[in-house]
C-alpha cells in the first residue's frame, strides 16, 4: 500500500483538492480592472460597489459562514467610517493609517458586543444587534460636538494616498484605492475560510453542540469570527468615509443593515462570491431603475426578495449552481 | 463631437479644461443645456422632492419658453433621498462627469449643500440653492447663488417684531437639533433680545421622530408669552401642531410662533384649527395678494391641481432660481461659460416673483427678499397665512454679523 | 405633572400594545420571527383615514370595520405566504419579513403618494375633560381605555375560554396539543387574523404618535420588537407590561432628558435583554 492510498494520504489530498486556489478568485480582480475600460464617469459608482461589496462581504462571513443572524452590522461600518473621519478632521488625514484605526476601533467594538451577545441566541441575538445599532446611531446622533450628529461630520479631508495621489473630482483615486482593498480583503477572506479556523467556525454552524462535544471552544471562536467580521465592516467604513470625505447617520443604520443582509441573500450567502455579485447587481440595478422611480424599484426589490426567499434560496449562485447542474 | 467614443470625447474635454481651467466641453448646437436638480424623491420628506421638481418644469414649460426661444434645456432629476451628504455628493459629481450638466440646482437640505462645495470648486459649475437655508454655505464655494432664504433672514426680523412692535416679554425657545434649527434659535433670540424681550428656555429636538408633546408641556410650564417653533417641515408639521393643541397652549394663553414650516402650505389643510392663530415669518404664502403670485398659482392648478401636493415657498425658490438660470442660459447664449453664468446669476433681479421682489446681491450671492408676517386664518374655506405686515428687502443678516 | 407624564405614557404605551400584541403571540406560537407585522398598523391606519377623509364614512365605524378587513387580508396572507415560512432558518424569515415590508411601503407609496396620511378625528374628541380638576385630551382617554380593555379581554379570553385554552395549549406545546387532535394550521391563522385586527386598531389609534406614512412598518418595527422581546415570547400579560414600560421609558426621557433622545430606550432595553434573554415574562 503506497502511501497515495493511505487514508492520511487520501485525507490530504481531499483537503488539498478542497481548499486549493481556484481559478474563478480571479475573476474579481478582472471585474475590477473592466470598470476603468467602461469609461471613467462610472468611477463614482464602481467605488460604492466595491464598498459595498467590501461591507457584505464582512456580513457574509458572519451571516454565511458563522450563522449568526445579525440586523445591526451596520453599527461597526459606522464605528469605522466616524473613527477614521474623526482622526481626520483632527488633523491626521492619512489614508492607510486611518483605515488601520477605522478597522481597529470597529474590531473592537465587535470583540466586546460578540462576547456580550454570543450568550444569547436566535431572536434576542437578532434583537439585541438591532437594539445595539439603533443605540450606536442614537449616541452618534447626540454626540454632535464629535460626530457632527445630523448635520454629519463636515472637514474630513484625506491626504494624497502614498502621499503622491490625490482624490480628485472623477474619483479615478479613489476607485483604485478601493479596488486594491477589495481584492486584498478578497483574497485575505478566501485564505481564512479555507483555514482551519475558518472551517471550525463553519462547522459551529452546521452543529454547535457536536463541536463542543469535540473539544472546540465555541464561544471564543464565534467571538473571534464576530470581531472579525466587525473589523472588515470598519474597514469599509473607513474607506467610504475617506474617499466621500465624510460621514453621516446613515452609516451607522438599521436600513443600511438591513440593505447588506438583501444584497447577500439576493447574491447568495456562505460562498463569499454571492456578497460580491450580490452588491454589483444591487448597485448596477439601482442606478439603472431606481433614479426614475424610487417607489417602483422598492416595490420590485420586495418581490425579488420574497420570490428568491421562496423559491431560490440560494440567490443567483444558487440559480447558477442549479444552472451548472443541469 | 456627437459621434466619437467616449472615452476620446472625455479626454478631449479634460485637455480643453486643463487648457481653460474649466471642466464644461464645448456643446453641440443640438444639445439641450443640461440642468441637474437634486431634491429629496423619497423617504419622510418626498414631498418637498416633488412640490420642486415640479415647480421647476411648471417654469421652464411656460416662462421659460419666453426667454430661453429655441434653446432646449433638458432637466435631470435626482434623488438625494433625504439629509444625506455623501448621496447629494455622489449624484453631482455624477452629474458633472457624466451628464455634463451646465447648472446644479435645487438642494433642500443644508449639509447635502455644504457637502458638494468642494466639488463645485473643482468642477466650477454654478449651482442654484433653492431650498437649502444653512447661512454659512454661499461661504464654501463661489459657484453657489442661493434664491431660497436663509433662517437669519426670516427668524431674526420675526423676533424683532414679536418683542419690539407687538410687544411679547417672554419667549421659549422649542428647534429641531440640526443646522438650519440652530440658525434660526440664533436669529430669533437676537432679534428678541435686541428689542427688549427676555428668552425663559430653550430646547432641542430631535430630528427623528420626535415626540413633540412632552417637549411642548416642558415649554409650557416656563410660562412664556410666545413660544418660538422650529421643525424641517413636512410630516412632523402637522405633528407639530396638533401636539401644540394637545398640550393646551392656546388655553394656557401663550402664543405660538414660528418660522413658515410651522404652517407650510401642503401641510396647512390637515392641521384643522390647531392652527388657526399661529403667527409666522416667511417670504412667501399661498394665498399672497400679488398678481404674479395670482398667476403661479392658476398655472400651477391648472397644470397639477392641488393634489397631491400644493405650492409653498420651496415652490417659489425653485420657480425664481429656474427664473434666474434661463436668465443665465439667455446672457450665455446657452454655452458652456461658467464666468458669465455667475454674472448673470450674481445680478438677477425681478419684481415678478410669486413673493415680490427679489435681487441676488453679487456681494453675498444671496438673495434679498421681502419677509412677511402672517397669521393663519380663514381663507373661502380653507385656511392660509395671511400676510399683515412686511419687512421690504431683507438681507441676510447672518453675513452682515460674521464678516468672512 | 406627574399625571401629564402618566398620561402620555399610558397613551404611547397602549398605541404599543396594540400594535405588538399579536406579534407576541404569533411568535410564541408558531416560532415565526414576524418582522413585517407593522404593516397590519399601516394598513389598518391607512384604510380608517382614507375612508374617514377621503369618502366621508364616520371615525367610529372604521374603528371596528378597519381591523375587520385587514384581520380578513392578514389570513389570506398567512394562508398564502407566511405559511410556507414557518420551520425556515432564521435568515429565510428575516429577509421574507423585509422584502413585504419593502413591498408593502411601495405599495403604500405608490397609491396614496409620500406624504403624511392625515387621519380626522372626531371632534368630541379633540376636547379636553376634566378630571379631578386637571385636563385631559379626550382622545387619548379613548386610545388607554381601548388599550385597557383589550389587555383585560385577551387575558380573559386566555385563561377563561376554551379557545383560549387551545391557544394556550398549542403555544406551550405543540406537538402534543396537535397529536390530541388540534389541527394547529387553523389555529394559527385565526390567532395570525387577530394579531393583524389588533395591530390595525393599533393603527388608527395610534395615528398621532406614528405618523402613517410609507415608511410607517421599517418605523415601528425596532418598537414592535423591543416591547415583544422585554415581554417574552408567548405571553399577553407581558406585552401590556412591556409596551407599558417602554411608554413610561419614552416618556420620561422626552420630558426630563430630551437631549438624550432614544439613547436611555436603546440602553435599558439592552441590558434587559442581556439580564433576562427570555424577555420579563417568557415562558417559551
Amino acid at each position: 500500500m503506497g502511501e497515495e492510498a493511505s487514508p492520511p494520504g487520501r485525507f490530504r489530498r481531499e483537503m488539498a483538492r478542497k481548499h486549493r486556489f481556484r481559478l474563478a478568485e480571479m475573476l474579481l480582480p478582472l471585474a475590477l480592472l473592466a470598470v476603468p475600460v467602461l469609461g471613467p464617469e462610472y468611477y463614482a459608482l464602481g467605488t460604492q460597489a466595491a464598498i459595498v461589496a467590501l461591507f457584505v462581504l464582512s456580513l457574509d462571513l458572519l451571516v454565511g459562514y458563522a450563522g449568526v443572524v445579525t440586523l445591526g452590522h451596520g453599527l461597526f461600518f459606522g464605528v469605522g467610517a466616524y473613527a477614521a473621519g474623526i482622526v481626520s478632521v483632527r488633523g491626521w488625514g492619512e489614508p492607510l493609517s486611518g483605515l488601520a484605526i477605522g478597522a481597529a476601533c470597529a474590531a473592537v467594538c465587535g470583540a466586546v458586543l460578540g462576547a456580550i451577545v454570543l450568550r444569547t441566541a436566535r431572536f434576542t441575538l437578532l434583537m439585541l444587534t438591532l437594539s445595539a445599532v439603533f443605540l450606536g446611531n442614537a449616541i452618534a446622533n447626540r454626540a454632535s460636538w464629535l460626530t457632527g450628529g445630523v448635520d454629519g461630520l463636515v472637514g474630513v479631508t484625506t491626504w494624497p494616498l502614498l502621499g503622491r495621489f490625490e482624490f480628485d473630482l472623477f474619483g479615478r483615486t479613489g476607485y483604485a484605492y478601493a479596488a486594491c482593498v477589495l481584492v486584498l480583503v478578497w483574497f485575505g477572506l478566501h485564505w481564512l475560510v479555507h483555514a482551519p479556523f475558518g472551517q471550525s467556525v463553519q462547522g459551529i454552524r452546521d452543529n454547535p453542540d457536536r463541536a463542543a462535544s469535540l473539544g472546540m471552544a465555541v464561544l471564543p471562536r464565534q467571538t473571534l469570527v464576530f470581531a472579525i467580521s466587525a473589523g472588515l465592516a470598519g474597514l469599509a467604513g473607513a474607506l467610504q468615509a475617506e474617499i466621500n470625505q465624510f460621514a453621516g447617520l446613515k452609516d451607522v443604520s438599521f436600513e443600511f443593515s438591513a440593505e447588506a443582509l438583501v444584497i447577500l441573500a439576493l447574491g447568495g450567502a456562505g460562498r463569499l462570491y454571492g456578497a460580491v455579485i450580490g452588491s454589483a447587481a444591487y448597485l448596477i440595478g439601482q442606478d439603472v431603475l431606481a433614479k426614475d422611480n424610487p417607489a417602483l424599484w422598492q416595490l420590485w426589490l420586495g418581490v425579488l426578495i420574497v420570490a428568491v426567499v421562496l423559491f431560490a434560496p440560494g440567490g443567483l449562485l444558487g440559480l447558477l449552481d442549479r444552472a451548472r447542474a443541469r | 463631437m456627437n459621434t466619437t467614443p467616449i472615452t476620446r470625447r472625455f479626454a478631449l474635454g479634460v485637455a480643453a479644461a486643463a487648457a481653460s481651467g474649466r471642466l464644461l466641453p464645448a456643446r453641440a448646437a443640438a444639445e439641450p443645456v443640461k440642468i441637474g436638480f437634486v431634491a429629496t424623491m423619497s423617504g419622510p420628506f418626498a414631498a418637498t422632492g416633488e412640490i420642486m421638481s415640479k415647480a421647476a418644469q411648471l417654469f421652464l414649460d411656460t416662462h421659460g419658453r419666453a426667454l430661453l426661444g429655441d434653446t432646449p434645456v433638458e432637466l435631470i432629476v435626482r434623488d438625494d433621498g433625504g439629509a444625506n451628504p455623501d448621496t447629494a455628493k455622489r449624484l453631482v459629481q455624477e452629474l458633472v462627469t457624466r451628464d455634463r450638466v451646465q447648472y446644479v440646482a435645487g438642494f433642500q437640505w443644508t449639509p447635502n449643500a455644504n457637502a458638494v462645495g468642494p466639488l463645485l470648486n473643482q468642477a466650477k459649475v454654478p449651482c442654484v440653492l433653492m431650498n437649502a437655508s444653512g447661512a454659512n454655505t454661499t461661504r464654501l464655494s463661489p459657484y453657489f447663488v442661493r434664491t431660497a432664504f436663509t433662517q437669519w433672514q426670516v427668524c431674526l426680523p420675526l423676533g424683532k417684531w414679536a418683542s419690539g412692535t407687538r410687544g411679547w416679554p417672554k419667549a421659549y425657545v422649542l428647534v429641531t437639533d440640526f443646522g438650519p434649527g440652530k440658525d434660526a434659535e440664533g436669529a430669533f433670540t437676537k432679534g428678541f433680545k435686541e428689542s427688549g424681550g427676555e428668552i425663559v428656555g430653550a430646547a432641542a429636538m430631535p430630528i427623528q421622530s420626535p415626540n413633540f408633546v412632552p417637549f411642548l408641556l416642558r415649554a409650557k410650564e416656563a410660562k412664556p408669552d410666545v413660544v418660538f417653533g422650529f421643525h424641517p417641515g413636512g410630516v412632523q408639521a402637522s405633528s407639530f401642531m396638533k401636539a401644540a393643541a394637545e398640550a393646551g397652549l392656546r388655553e394656557a394663553g401663550i402664543q405660538l410662533i414660528g418660522s413658515q414650516d410651522l404652517t407650510s402650505e401642503e401641510e396647512l389643510p390637515n392641521m384643522g384649527d390647531a392652527a388657526l392663530g399661529v403667527i409666522t415669518a416667511g417670504q412667501y404664502s399661498l394665498v399672497g395678494d400679488r398678481p404674479a403670485n395670482r398667476a403661479f398659482v392658476e398655472a400651477w392648478k391648472s397644470k397639477y391641481g392641488f393634489k397631491p401636493v400644493r405650492p409653498n415657498y420651496m415652490a417659489v425658490g425653485v420657480w425664481d432660481g429656474m427664473h434666474a438660470i434661463c436668465t443665465a442660459i439667455q446672457a450665455t447664449g446657452g454655452k458652456a461659460d461658467t464666468d458669465g453664468a455667475m454674472r448673470a446669476l450674481s445680478h438677477f433681479a425681478t419684481d415678478d416673483s410669486p413673493r415680490g421682489p427679489i435681487r441676488i446681491d453679487p456681494a453675498t450671492r444671496e438673495i434679498v427678499q421681502n419677509i412677511y408676517i402672517r397669521e393663519v386664518k380663514p381663507v373661502g374655506e380653507e385656511l392660509g397665512n395671511v400676510e399683515f405686515a412686511t419687512v421690504p428687502a431683507v438681507k441676510d443678516p447672518w453675513k452682515d454679523l460674521n464678516p468672512a | 405633572m406627574t399625571a401629564d407624564i402618566a398620561f402620555q405614557a399610558l397613551g404611547y404605551g397602549s398605541v404599543l400594545y396594540l400594535i405588538s400584541v399579536g406579534l407576541s403571540v404569533t411568535l410564541g406560537l408558531m416560532g415565526f420571527i414576524n418582522l413585517a407585522h407593522g404593516i397590519f398598523a399601516m394598513i389598518g391606519g391607512y384604510l380608517a383615514a382614507v375612508a374617514v377623509a377621503g369618502w366621508g364614512v364616520p371615525w367610529p365605524a372604521m374603528l371596528v370595520l378597519a381591523p375587520l378587513a385587514t384581520a380578513a387580508l392578514a389570513a389570506v396572507l398567512e394562508r398564502t405566504l407566511f405559511a410556507r415560512l414557518y420551520g425556515r432558518s432564521e435568515l429565510d424569515q428575516v429577509l421574507f419579513c423585509i422584502g413585504i415590508v419593502f413591498i408593502a411601503g411601495a405599495l403604500i407609496r405608490l397609491g396614496f403618494g409620500p406624504t403624511l396620511q392625515p387621519m380626522p378625528l372626531p371632534p368630541a374628541l379633540r376636547e379636553t375633560v376634566q378630571v379631578a380638576g386637571m385636563g385631559f385630551y379626550a382622545y387619548k382617554l379613548l386610545v388607554i381605555g381601548v388599550g385597557v380593555a383589550t389587555a383585560l379581554a385577551l387575558l380573559f379570553g386566555l385563561e377563561r375560554t376554551r379557545a383560549g385554552a387551545i391557544i394556550r395549549a398549542a403555544v406551550e406545546n405543540r406537538g402534543m396539543a396537535e397529536s390530541v387532535g388540534l389541527r394547529t394550521g387553523p389555529i394559527f391563522t385565526a390567532t395570525f387574523a387577530l394579531g393583524g385586527a389588533l395591530g390595525a386598531l393599533g393603527g388608527i389609534l395610534g395615528a398621532d404618535v406614528f405618523g402613517l406614512n410609507p415608511a410607517y412598518a421599517l418605523d415601528v418595527l425596532v418598537y414592535i420588537q423591543i416591547v415583544v422581546a422585554i415581554a417574552g415570547l408567548g405571553t399577553l400579560r407581558g406585552s401590556f407590561l412591556a409596551a407599558l414600560l417602554i411608554g413610561v421609558i419614552q416618556t420620561l426621557s422626552a420630558y426630563y432628558v430630551p437631549e438624550m433622545g432614544t439613547i436611555l430606550l436603546f440602553s435599558v432595553v439592552f441590558l434587559l435583554l442581556l439580564l433576562r434573554p427570555r424577555g420579563l415574562f417568557g415562558r417559551v
